[in-house]
This record gives structure tokens, C-alpha cells and sequence, in this order.
């Protein structure tokens, strides 16, 4: 039995789900970017797999997914920041108690 | 300046006058008063010109000064108005120009001119005499004057614009329109002293009395309109064609004609204005008026304007009989001699001198009422013309008499009457020239022979009844003018005869020369005025003088009537009714004492208390028609219909109103409606708070609720897309 | 059952259940360890799908950067008191829900799709991923705008971190 382009993408789509649990679940919000990882890095699999099971030749897909791993480390960088800027300030990093949304 | 306008302008100064006093010259008493007479001689000029005009024009009742304007549209026809003279309105307008003017000069001495103001006078109430001190520091009362004198001119003005209205006038209508004027004067006039509760109840029964005549005599004019199409008195009684139509088309009533019954009508109106028997009670009780009313309306102008129109519409009356009597001359002639007998013998029972001459006036106009009905068209006339110059004369004398006793009133302070003759006596050594004057216009009054004008009138009367065969009529005007005569000598009598009866007679004083130069006027024509009139047939004198009367008035009629032949009988028995009532009169009641009662009034006391108290009339009208109307006015319609239904009708729909209001707003406007709005408004607030719990804030539920709606939309979505 | 799957399911299964460790532990620093594990089986996966520059860059990024930097950040942001009770919020539930059913979407959409079971195709010994890759990313027909863009990106977002997180005193 051969590997198909399918193993991959179901592989890829539990990934994606685990991390968006883990994005809407979770209290911290360190958590919570930990999930938007998993999510990130469930895509560029993806994307990789599409690359080697359906234009090998192209390079795009991967030319794609380094750029995925620029934005998810740009990403991290600044969301991190936020979270330490908010715990200076609430003393917290619990999701649920920054609710300033709330009306 | 043409007649025809001249007599366009004769009614106007007193209307000026009135207008002028009212708006104008109210403060001041000289400016009023120079403003009446100055436009009663201005009338009395128009007249004296009109008159002696139309004298002058041969078969004047042919050719009349006659001027009609049209004014008002009514359909294809004008309603015209105009003025007409004719020789009927040319000797009425003599006699009213004549009395008018001497009345208003009258009134300045009455109303007591020059005098000063009184003490306690107010208006509203007669005076009452104002203290002056002499040079000896004496305290006297004298009369004082008038507080209501220059209303007093404002409204004789407006009456004699009215009287005039009604003689130059050429149809019914204006002549109602006059008719009425001086019905509203004489409400005022008699009420002058509206303080006084007599003068009031007065002045509503003459109005209200008058009123009753009044509304028969619209219904004739109306009918008399509906069946001709004119009002105008050339076009009817002038008119053989709508005489002979009226007279042959019979009426709602049976035996009458449409002539009859319109004359009828209209006759009740007279019946109603001149004070004739049923409608005769408001006379007597006009006497609480000032004297020189009771003159000008109540002897002269007013009543005799009730005459004059029942004269005017003779034709009508007298249509379908040829010189026969027809149904309605019947009716005419027996009101009028029942009138003149019955008033005459309540005027032998009667204390106040001006009560005495108000009866005497009821049974005169008697007297003409009678001669019209036995169709003595021009005697009717003639004694209209007389009787208001010798009963002018007769109540201006009374009022001068009254002013004298006045004057010995406030001289001695004695609180007795001073109308009632029984405490006169004496007065003609004190009152020379009101006693001859007054004892001229008495002898006219009573039909004193040849020289007086009462006689010349009054016998044609007699003549006519006795020569046409109307012996009933005769007998009752004969008794009639014995009463008269008696009556008027017991008068004068007590008045100015034998010896005063009380302080105050002894002490009157005669009046100032406003008001004797009247009385001497007009004593002249009371004299002279028969010699117009005397028969041709008359013995010894008849023929000396023309009969010009009966010619100039005669020529009214489409025919001239037959001058009734003589005979002796009447002759005789007006002679001796009138001088033997004169000397009995003069009998009975020569040399009374003072406190002595009267002597007829002992011979016969019942029957003398009957007479006193007007045969009770006045209290059987009292109730018969008084209380009843008092008592549907107060408790039928006020009581009942008024609060009870009309007010219980209003309270119950207030009633039934607010229930509604009540149940529509607690059933429907609070639950339904306020429920609904409250409703509306709760479930978006409670909606809006149920709702505000998805927003916490918190991110990662948003999230949840994002990704569930993409859920929900994607199904949907692939749905409608891919599966359709 | 080529060697290529059995290290493949073996690999997948690791990483899968390193991902349910990090989303599901209580402690933080155990989560951001099973991370790093998580990771380092996405770079497995990435060899076994011939992009070995990406394992690498995989490692020395993600593992060696990222997960590095979120120690660091969880240890500045720790409570006195340390986490203690459930790490899941109240709605866990329903992420699960929603995880599970956007797993099945995926999942069924996917297999829906005709090219779901292509075969793995050859690749010649003498193809360079790695130099294309190069090539590509500096090539001015190619990918050098959205590097050079990504360049940018990078750079301003890391001048923003420290702003954002530049202690005021």
C-alpha cells in the first residue's frame, strides 16, 4: 500500500483541529498561541504535501510555506509581546479575565 | 319745493331729534329740549305746508300727492315704499302736527324747566322738590326738576317720527312699522319712572295688551298680502276690481268673506291699540306715564292712530254690502258702542283726575269704532279729528291742574294725592286760565251745543245711527254721551268748582306759560274746529258754511258718501243728553265738603264698587291668562322642561359618556394599548438583556460563536448550491 | 507497508498525540514542551516529504526560536501561585464540538475531491529542491517580492514587539 496524498491531508486536518481546541479551549494565553502554532504548522504540511504529491516540479509550495514560517514567527514575536504588556498591566495572562470587550 | 318730498321729510326732524338727544345732547337740558321743539315745528311746518297744498287741489282724493320708491326685490315684483297724502292723512296730519307740537312745548314747563334740582331725586323716580331758601332765610319746597328730562324729549322725538311714519305712509307695512315705533315709545313712556313698581307693571301690560291686537293684525296684513300681492292702499281699497274680488270669495270662516275677515283681523288690531272692549284694560294703568304722554299717546296720536287705520281700511270692511252693513261692520259696531257705554260708566266711579279722562278717551274712541261700523265713514272722521284737539286739551289741563295741587303740596308739606279731585275744589280762583281752558275742552268733551267742536262730531254720529236705522247703536251712544256729560261736569266740578278741600288746593298756583299757551291753543280749535263740519241741512246756520269736511274727507272713498238727511230725534237727544248730563252732573256734586265721600257712591254703593274696580276685568285677565303664563314660564318650562328633560337629557349623556370614556380607557387604552407599547418595550429590553450575555468580552467565545455561525452558513450554503 | 508508511504513520501518530499533550496538560511548561515535540514531528514529516531545507529550517525556527521564546514568556508571566485547576476554559466543550466537526468537514470535503488519493510521484535524483528553492526566493521572475516583503514584515514586526513590550517606567 502505497502513501497517498491523503494521509497527509487528514493528517494535516487533525492537526488543525487540535489546534484550534487548543486556540478556543485554553485559559492562558501563552496556550492559546501554542494552539495557533499547531494550526500554522498543520498548514504548511499542507502545503508541502500538495507540493510533493502534486507539482514536484513547481517550487512554489514550498517558496509558500517559508513564507508561513516568516509570518508564524512574526506572528509569536508580537503575540508575545502582547501578553507581556497585558500581564504587567492586569497581572494576568488568563484569557477569560481580559474581557475589556465586554459592554 | 315739491309736496312730494316735502312729505318725505316731515317724519324726519324727531327722528334727528331723537338721535341728536340720545348720542349728543344728553348732558345738557335747554339744548335737548330746543332740539324736540325746534324739530316738532319743523315737522308741524312740513305739515302746515302739505295741508294747505292739498286743500287746494280740486277732487284732491282723485289726484293725491302720492311718491313711492321701490325697495326691495321680491321675485318678478318690487316691494315699494312710499308716502302718500291723501285727504284722510291730510286732516290726520293736520291734527297730529297741531297736538304734537303743543305737547312738546308742554313738556318743557312740565318737566319743570328752571327749576332747581331736587333734594333725594334720582332718575327713575318723579321728583320731589328742592329746598330753596328766600331772602328771609325762610325754607321752602318747590318743584324741582326732572332728572330724566332730556331722555324724556329723545323719546317723544322718536314717537312723534313714528306717528308721522304712520300717517304720510302708503301701505300697510310702513304703517305697522309706525304702528310699532310708537308701541315700543309708549312701553318707555308710560315706564318713565321705572322706580316705581306700578310704572313697571304699567308699561309691560300696555305692551303685552297692544301686543295681543298686534299679532291679529299681522296675520290680516299677511293675509291681505298672500290674497292681493300688494300692501299698498291705492291698489286695494282704491281698487273696485280687488274689493269686489275680496268681497265675493268666501273665507275660512263661515259667513264671512276674505274682505271680512282680513278687516276683521285688522280690526283687532285696533282693538288692541285704541283700547276697546276686551282689550281696554292697559289704558287706565298708561296713566302712571307723565301727563303730557298720557296727552300725546293716549288721547291724541296713539289711540287715534287705531282709528285712523280702521278708517283707512273701511273699503275692505264694508266691501260686498252696498251701503248695507256687512258682518264685519257688525263686529266693528258693536265693539265700539259696547266700548263706549262700558268705559263711560267705569268713568263715573273714578277719584284720579287723569283715570276719569283715560276712560273718557276708551269711550270716544268707542264712538268712532261705532260710527265706523255703522258705515258713517266721515262722522268717524270728524270726531277722530275733534276729539284729539279737545282730549289733548283735556289731559294737558289735568297735568296743569296736577302741578298746581303740586305746588300747594310742597307749600304746606300736606301728604295727600294730589290727582285725586276729591281733594280739589276751589281751583278756578287759583287756576283761571287752566280752568277756562279746561272747562272748553269738558263742554267739547260732553257735545256742548254750537260752539263746541264735540258737538258738530258727536251729532253727526247720532245723525248717522238714528238716520240709517241703526236704533240699538243709537240708544247705546245716546246713554253713552249722558254719562259723558255727567261725568265730565263732576269732573270739573270737584276740580275747580265750590270751595278748596284741602290745605294744598288752597294754596296751588297756576303754570308758567310753557304750559297755558297749549292750553289756550288748542281750546281754540276745540272750538272752532266743528264749524268745518256743520250739515248742510242743519237748521237756522246749516248752509251758512260749507260742509267742507265731508266733502275734502268724503272724497277718500271711491264714492262720495251720502250725507245722511236731517232729522230732529238725534238732534234733540244730543241736546239734551248732553245739557242734561251737564246740570246733573253739575247737581250732584256742587259744594261737596272736604272728607265727604262720594254722593253716587252712597245712593249706590255696589253698584258704584263694581264700577270702581273696572268691573273686575283686570283680575279675570289676572286669571285666565297671568298666572297661567307665569306658570308655564317658571314651572313648565323652566322646572320641568328646562332642568328636568333638557338639563336630565345632558346629564345622562355626561353620564353615558364618561362610563365609555371610563371602560375605553381601562378595557382597551390601558391593557390593550398602553399593554401593548409596555409589552413592546419590555421585550426588547428583556430581549436585549438576554442577549447582551453573549457579549462577556472574552475572545475565545467569540470565537466559538464565529466559527459556528460559518459552520451553520457553509451548510446552508452547500445546501443551496451544490445539492439544488 | 513500505517504509516510507510505517515511519510515516509512526511519525503521525507522535505528532498528533503531542499536539493533544500540548492542548491538554495543565502545566504550562509541560505544554510548551510537548510543543517542541510536536514540532520536531512536523519536521519528520517534512523529510518524508523530501523538503529537507524546510526540516531543518522547521528545527532551527520553530524549535530553536519559537518554542524557546514562549518558555520565555511563560516563565515572565507565571502567578505567584502556580496554574493550579483545569486549564480549559467553560466552553471546552463546544471547541471540542466545533474541532471535531471542522475535523469531519475537512475531512469529507477532502475526500469528495478527486485527486484525494494521489499517488506519491517520482521525483528524479538529480531534482534540487533545495537550490530551486534559492533560486526562487531571489529570482526576480519568481519569489523575490514576497521575500523581500516578508523581510519587511519580519522586521517590523519585531520593532513592534519590542515597543509593545518596552517597559515605560
Amino acid at each position: 500500500m502505497m502513501i497517498s496524498l491523503s494521509y497527509y491531508l487528514i493528517f494535516s486536518a487533525a492537526l488543525f483541529s487540535i489546534g484550534l481546541f487548543g486556540v478556543l479551549a485554553r485559559k492562558n494565553a501563552v496556550a492559546i498561541l501554542m494552539g495557533v502554532e499547531l494550526m500554522l504548522n498543520a498548514v504548511n504540511v499542507n502545503l508541502v504535501a500538495f507540493w510533493r504529491f502534486r507539482t514536484p516540479e513547481l517550487i512554489a509550495g514550498q517558496a509558500f510555506a517559508i513564507m508561513v514560517f516568516a509570518v508564524a514567527a512574526a506572528e509569536v514575536a508580537v503575540g508575545l509581546a502582547l501578553i507581556i504588556s497585558i500581564y504587567r498591566r492586569r497581572n494576568t495572562v488568563v484569557a477569560d479575565d481580559i474581557d475589556m470587550l465586554k459592554l | 319745493m315739491a309736496t312730494e318730498t316735502l312729505i318725505w321729510l316731515i317724519p324726519l326732524p324727531p327722528l334727528l331729534a331723537f338721535f341728536l338727544i340720545v348720542l349728543f345732547t344728553n348732558r345738557s337740558k335747554w339744548i335737548s329740549h330746543t332740539v324736540a321743539v325746534g324739530a316738532a315745528l319743523l315737522s308741524w311746518l312740513g305739515s302746515m305746508v302739505v295741508f294747505f297744498r292739498a286743500i287746494r287741489v280740486e277732487h284732491f282724493g282723485e289726484e293725491i300727492f302720492a311718491s313711492s320708491l321701490s325697495w326691495l326685490p321680491a321675485g318678478d315684483t318690487w316691494f315699494k315704499i312710499g308716502v302718500q297724502i291723501d285727504p284722510l292723512s291730510a286732516v290726520t296730519l293736520f291734527f297730529v302736527a297741531w297736538t304734537v307740537l303743543m305737547i312738546f312745548l308742554y313738556s318743557v314747563g312740565y318737566h319743570n324747566y328752571g327749576q332747581p334740582k331736587g333734594d333725594h331725586d334720582r332718575p327713575g323716580l318723579q321728583p320731589h322738590g328742592a329746598t330753596v331758601s328766600d331772602a328771609h332765610g325762610h325754607q321752602h319746597t318747590v318743584p324741582s326738576i326732572e332728572p330724566m328730562y332730556s331722555r324724556f324729549f329723545a323719546f317723544i322725538g322718536l314717537f312723534a317720527f313714528g306717528m308721522y311714519t304712520l300717517v304720510v305712509s302708503d301701505n300697510l307695512l310702513t304703517l305697522f312699522i309706525g304702528w310699532e315705533i310708537m308701541g315700543l315709545c309708549s312701553y318707555l313712556l308710560i315706564g318713565f319712572w321705572y322706580a316705581k313698581p306700578s310704572a313697571r307693571a304699567a308699561m309691560i301690560k300696555a305692551f303685552i295688551t297692544t301686543r295681543v291686537g298686534d299679532v291679529f293684525m299681522l296675520l290680516g296684513i299677511a293675509y291681505l298680502y298672500a290674497v292681493t300681492g300688494t300692501l299698498n292702499y291705492r291698489e286695494i281699497f282704491y281698487n273696485p276690481e280687488v274689493l269686489n274680488r275680496l268681497a265675493e270669495t268666501p273665507s275660512y270662516i263661515v259667513g264671512l268673506s276674505t274682505a271680512g275677515l282680513i278687516g276683521i283681523l285688522l280690526f283687532i288690531g285696533t282693538i288692541g291699540k285704541s283700547a276697546q272692549w276686551p282689550l281696554h284694560v292697559w289704558l287706565p294703568d298708561a296713566m302712571e306715564g307723565p301727563t303730557p304722554v298720557s296727552a300725546m299717546i293716549h288721547a291724541a296720536t296713539m289711540v287715534s292712530a287705531g282709528v285712523y287705520m280702521a278708517i283707512r281700511i273701511f273699503p275692505l270692511l264694508s266691501a260686498g254690502a252696498e251701503h248695507g252693513m256687512t258682518t264685519a261692520m257688525g263686529f266693528v259696531a258693536f265693539i265700539g258702542a259696547f266700548t263706549a257705554l262700558f268705559s263711560a260708566t267705569i268713568a263715573l266711579s273714578q277719584n284720579d283726575i287723569k283715570r276719569v279722562l283715560a276712560y273718557s278717551t276708551i269711550s270716544q274712541l268707542g264712538y268712532m269704532v261705532a260710527a265706523l261700523g255703522i258705515g258713517a265713514y266721515v262722522a268717524a272722521a270728524f270726531h277722530l279729528v275733534t276729539h284729539a284737539f279737545f282730549k289733548a286739551l283735556l289731559f294737558l289741563g289735568s297735568g296743569s291742574v296736577i302741578h298746581g295741587m303740586e305746588h300747594g303740596v310742597y307749600h304746606t308739606g300736606e301728604h295727600i294725592d294730589p290727582q285725586d279731585m276729591f281733594n280739589m275744589g276751589g281751583l278756578r280762583k287759583k287756576m283761571p286760565l287752566t280752568f277756562w281752558t279746561f272747562l272748553i275742552g269738558g263742554f267739547a268733551l260732553s257735545g256742548f251745543p254750537l260752539v263746541t267742536a264735540g258737538f258738530w262730531s258727536k251729532d253727526e254720529i247720532l245723525a248717522d245711527a238714528f238716520g240709517n236705522g241703526h236704533i240699538l247703536v243709537f240708544g247705546t251712544l245716546a246713554l253713552a254721551a249722558l254719562l259723558t256729560a255727567f261725568y265730565t261736569m263732576r269732573q270739573i266740578t270737584l276740580t275747580f268748582l265750590g270751595e278748596p278741600r284741602t290745605k294744598a288746593a288752597e294754596h296751588a298756583k297756576e303754570t308758567p306759560w310753557t304750559m297755558t299757551l297749549p292750553l289756550v291753543i288748542l281750546a281754540v280749535f276745540s272750538v272752532a274746529a266743528g264749524w268745518v263740519g256743520i250739515p248742510e241741512h242743519f237748521p237756522a246756520i246749516g248752509g251758512l258754511l260749507p260742509n267742507w269736511f265731508h266733502e275734502f274727507v268724503g272724497g277718500t272713498l271711491l264714492e262720495l258718501p251720502e250725507a245722511v238727511a236731517f232729522n230732529a230725534v238725534p238732534l234733540l237727544t244730543s241736546l239734551v243728553v248732553a245739557l242734561g248730563g251737564l246740570y246733573l252732573g253739575w247737581l250732584v256734586y256742587r259744594n261737596l265738603p272736604a272728607g265727604a265721600k262720594d254722593p253716587v257712591e252712597e245712593a249706590v254703593p255696589s253698584v258704584h264698587t263694581v264700577l270702581k274696580n273696572k268691573y273686575y276685568f283686570d283680575e279675570l285677565y289676572d286669571t285666565l291668562f297671568v298666572r297661567p303664563a307665569y306658570w308655564i314660564s317658571e314651572t313648565f318650562t323652566s322646572e320641568w322642561m328646562d332642568r328636568g328633560v333638557i338639563d336630565g337629557f345632558l346629564h345622562w349623556v355626561a353620564m353615558v359618556t364618561g362610563i365609555i370614556g371610563n371602560a375605553l380607557r381601562n378595557y382597551i387604552d390601558k391593557p390593550i394599548v398602553n399593554g401593548f407599547g409596555d409589552f413592546v418595550g419590555e421585550s426588547v429590553k428583556k430581549f436585549g438583556r438576554n442577549f447582551r450575555v453573549i457579549q462577556t468580552g472574552r475572545i475565545q467565545q467569540y470565537m466559538i460563536g464565529a466559527l459556528f455561525t460559518l459552520a451553520f452558513f457553509s451548510v446552508l450554503f452547500y445546501y443551496l448550491v451544490y445539492t439544488r | 507497508m513500505t517504509p516510507l508508511l510505517v515511519i510515516f504513520i509512526i511519525t503521525a501518530a507522535v505528532t498528533l498525540g503531542a499536539a493533544l499533550m500540548v492542548v491538554t496538560v495543565r502545566n504550562l511548561v509541560h505544554a510548551a514542551l510537548w510543543l517542541v515535540v510536536t514540532l520536531f514531528g512536523v519536521a519528520v514529516m517534512y523529510v518524508l516529504l523530501n523538503a529537507g531545507f524546510l526540516a531543518v529550517a522547521q528545527v532551527v525556527i520553530y524549535i530553536g526560536a519559537i518554542a524557546i521564546l514562549m518558555i520565555f514568556a511563560i516563565m515572565l508571566t507565571r502567578h505567584v501561585a502556580i496554574d493550579t485547576g483545569p486549564q480549559v476554559n467553560a466552553n471546552w466543550i463546544w471547541a471540542a464540538v466545533l474541532s471535531l466537526a471542522l475535523f469531519a468537514a475537512l475531512s469529507w470535503t477532502l475526500a469528495s475531491w478527486s485527486g484525494f488519493s494521489t499517488a506519491l510521484p517520482e521525483m528524479s535524483p538529480r531534482a534540487d529542491p533545495l537550490r530551486q528553492l534559492g533560486t526562487a526566493l531571489v529570482s526576480p521572475d519568481l519569489y523575490v517580492i514576497p521575500f523581500e516583503v516578508a523581510s519587511v514584515l519580519l522586521l517590523a514586526a519585531l520593532i513592534g514587539a519590542i515597543m509593545v513590550a518596552w517597559e515605560r517606567r
